[in-house]
């Protein structure tokens, strides 16, 4: 007989890995991906290969500089790569990707310990990163299916403006909010991967069917949002469009549901996503800038260790 | 359908998982091995103190004799030992336990007659008392893998009233089906038992709680289900037969952290072990042999075996015509919360339920990688507990965190590292936060 092999219980494994995770991320983001070529043409095509690439050399290179293992395999930084595209515009400059990956894979995941340990979204700082740094190239979005590639204002930009010129004397009479409809197939301007709500849905069922995520950020995040519109609004055609306008559904799906930067707590994930829900909706309404999805998933990443530190279970039993 | 089960859904419990059941062995009719050449019976079969040796070496010995007595005084939770087969006294050794505790254990040659010890005659009972005394003496500890001495368990605290008596026959861990054959090939015993219990302990209600994977099991009781006894179907998930779990499934009473059944009214007893004891007050036979499920990938008959306590793996797997394929790993108790042997010639104690071999395949656990804290394994746990956190205050040793978030309550279901797609030994972690807080007590 061999050796036996003595080991802790239990002795069976339900066969989940890291890897198969990272893999059902990657087919969620799949449709919005396809979407994304489809809208922007082939430079959305080269950006998504050059994020990927460069996320995932980053990550060999630096771990194998410090000598530790191999992570390639886990996917997660082909996820952190592929997020890290779908929050580009489409006219944006392909050497940004590099830059992008340095500040998404060196930066905030490897030198904090790798996966699992980073305190903020990856992608997203890089977005932000990218965006204080170049915010010309950043805000480079062209309008899809237009002839001639125009650069046109997203429409988080008119309602910004709208919003601002309560009387409408300004000049910016000429851009106009796209159609409900053409919102939702994502033909209008933005990043990437944030116009198609459709694909973005897709994803989303994706990701709750394989139980990857739980839909509790999402769906507060959205609520509280949609919900602050509303009633500072009044309109229901205003909240759908906040609602489909800028990265909020690929933050509230993709970004906000991060392992490592969301609270693992049942009532720590509804905080987490009425947080961001309140400070996007902030952002968006009394803020300089037209979008705050960024900021406000990256602010509550910051504070989710003390939100889940809050919100945990009392053990089955416990007395109060 | 038999209406006497009670058809009332059970409590939703916190956490678990369906597990794949593994239940080949559930048809498999309980065969009696013969006495092997030798049997190593340690002092130790239970939770509590153990017992000292009664016999020495050259001591000639017959069943059902005691050779190891109680040690310490009755309040103490210590139980005697007694020979599982007719022979000599080899010798008295000192053994490590698949658990790492050592014990002193003794060595019987047997001559193969399995003669009866002549002092073996049925314990007078007529009060809660004597009851208590005779469950001590018979040697009864835990059949359902626990190994609490059931005379500990049976004894009234003060200031409690038992008001339910909970069966437990729900087997959730995969593979073993004593419990399931006990039912189908004991059920006589088992409603005897019942009675008996109810009637000296004075329990108004009892309660059978069976997993609805164990269809043939449940038909076998609601036969015999009468007034004061009920059978509830539970929902086949694990740990659905872990005491706690149990007790709320049952009566949507939560046992306080800390506590024992006992404190919200309830008394919880295996199956097996409720048989058992009906059958010690009828013959007066003690606790000298048990029934164990022989399965796994690696095992040519997969089976139910009735083993004399104290023989090794290596003679039962012998017995049941050795391996199919090479083992790479071989269990004693569940796959779940089973301990692994590092050697085949480890005795199969009193609260031992089943002896499992895996091939190499099947016996590799997943390679570790980072936590990515993904929180499966706060929602499969079933004591509501954050695994994640604990896991990382173990290894700051955090003992505030460790006491504030109740490591203590962790009763090693494996539940976390089943689901952990790092592949983490989360309950070797909650086992060394205990262990950190135990030092620090």
């Amino acid at each position: 007989m061999d050796k036996l092999l003595v080991s802790p219980s239990p002795h069976l494994h339900g066969g989940a890995s890291t890897q198969r995770i990272m893999l059902d991320v990657i087919i969620a983001l799949t449709p919005v991906s396809i979407a994304s070529v489809l809208l922007f043409g082939y430079r959305a095509a080269l950006m998504i290969t050059c994020c990927v690439l460069s996320c995932v050399a980053a990550e060999w290179l630096f771990r194998r500089l410090l000598r530790r293992s191999d992570t390639v395999a886990d996917l997660s930084a082909a996820v952190t790569g592929l997020l890290l595209a779908l929050n580009m515009p489409s006219g944006a400059p392909l050497w940004l990707a590099p830059i992008g990956a340095a500040a998404a894979i060196i930066v905030v995941k490897q030198l904090f310990g790798g996966i699992g340990h980073n305190f903020v979204n990856p992608a997203l700082t890089a977005r932000v990163v990218l965006f204080i740094s170049f915010p010309g190239l950043m805000s480079r979005w062209t309008v899809p299916c237009a002839l001639d590639g125009v650069t046109g204002a997203s429409p988080l930009t008119i309602l910004k403006t709208a919003a601002d010129a309560v009387t409408g004397a300004t000049g910016s009479g000429a851009a106009t909010l796209p159609p409900l409809g053409e919102m939702f197939l994502g033909i209008r301007g933005g990043m990437l991967g944030e116009t198609c709500i459709v694909a973005l849905l897709l994803g989303f069922v994706w990701l709750l069917v394989r139980r990857i995520i739980s839909p509790a950020v999402p769906l507060t995040y959205l609520a509280v949002t949609g919900g602050l519109f509303l009633l500072t609004t009044g309109s229901a055609e205003t909240t759908l469009y906040q609602l489909m306008s800028g990265g909020l559904l690929l933050g509230a799906v993709f970004m906000a549901t991060d392992y490592a930067t969301s609270p693992v707590t049942s009532w720590g994930k509804i905080i987490f996503g009425a947080g961001c829900g309140l400070i996007t909706f902030a952002i968006r309404q009394f803020g300089a800038l037209p979008e705050g999805v960024s900021f406000a998933i990256i602010i509550m990443n910051i504070l989710c260790p003390h939100i889940e530190r809050l919100t945990m279970p009392k053990a089955f039993g416990k007395q109060p | 359908m038999n209406l006497k089960s009670i058809l009332a859904p059970a409590a939703r419990v916190p956490g678990g998982l369906r597990l794949p059941g593994r239940k080949d062995t559930a048809g498999c009719e309980t065969l009696r091995m013969p006495p092997p050449a030798r049997v190593v019976i340690p002092m130790c079969h239970h939770i509590g103190v153990p017992a000292v040796p009664a016999v020495k070496k050259g001591d000639t010995v017959s069943v059902g004799q005691v050779i190891g007595d109680i040690a310490g005084s009755c309040d103490d939770i210590g139980i005697p030992v007694h020979a599982s087969v007719s022979g000599t006294v080899r010798d008295i050794v000192t053994l490590t336990m698949p658990d790492g505790a050592r014990s002193e254990a003794v060595v019987i040659d047997s001559d193969g007659l399995m003669t009866p010890f002549s002092g073996i005659q049925p314990p007078k009972i007529e009060t809660a008392e004597e009851l208590l005394a005779a469950a001590g003496a018979s040697g009864l500890a835990g059949l359902g893998g626990a190994g609490f001495p059931a005379y500990a368990k049976l004894k009234p605290k003060k200031d409690t009233v038992i008001d339910t008596l909970i069966v437990n026959a729900a087997e959730c861990e995969p593979y073993i089906t004593v419990d399931h054959r006990a039912c189908i090939e004991q059920t006589a015993d088992i409603f005897e038992g019942v009675e008996i219990l109810q009637r000296r302990l004075n329990i108004p209600a009892a309660v059978i709680a069976a997993e609805s994977n164990a269809p043939q099991a449940i038909a076998a009781l609601n036969q015999v289900a009468g007034e004061n006894v009920s059978v509830m179907k539970l929902p086949a998930r694990y740990p659905q037969g872990a005491e706690k779990t149990l007790v709320y499934a049952v009566t949507k009473r939560k046992i306080p952290a800390g506590g024992l059944p006992a404190d919200v009214g309830c008394l919880v007893m295996n199956v097996s072990s409720v048989a058992f004891l009906a059958r010690y007050l009828r013959t007066g036979k003690p606790l000298v042999s048990r029934t164990v499920t022989l399965a796994g990938p690696a095992i040519a008959n997969p089976g139910n075996y009735r083993v004399p306590v104290g023989t090794s793996v290596a003679d039962l797997i012998a017995f049941a015509g050795s391996y199919a394929a090479p083992a790479r790993k071989l269990l004693i108790g569940g796959p779940m919360m089973g301990t692994a042997l590092a050697s085949e010639n480890t005795p199969i104690l009193r609260y031992h339920n089943a002896v499992l071999a895996f091939t190499a395949d099947t016996a590799v656990p997943p390679p570790q990688k980072d936590c990515i804290r993904c929180g499966r394994c706060l929602l499969a746990c079933p004591m509501k507990l954050a695994p994640v956190t604990l896991k990382n205050a173990v290894k700051t040793n955090d003992l505030d965190t460790l006491r504030k978030f109740d490591v203590s309550s962790c009763y090693e279901c494996g539940c976390c590292a089943y689901v952990c797609p790092a592949g983490i030994p989360l309950v070797q972690q909650m086992r060394l936060g205990k262990a950190q807080l135990k030092i620090d007590n």
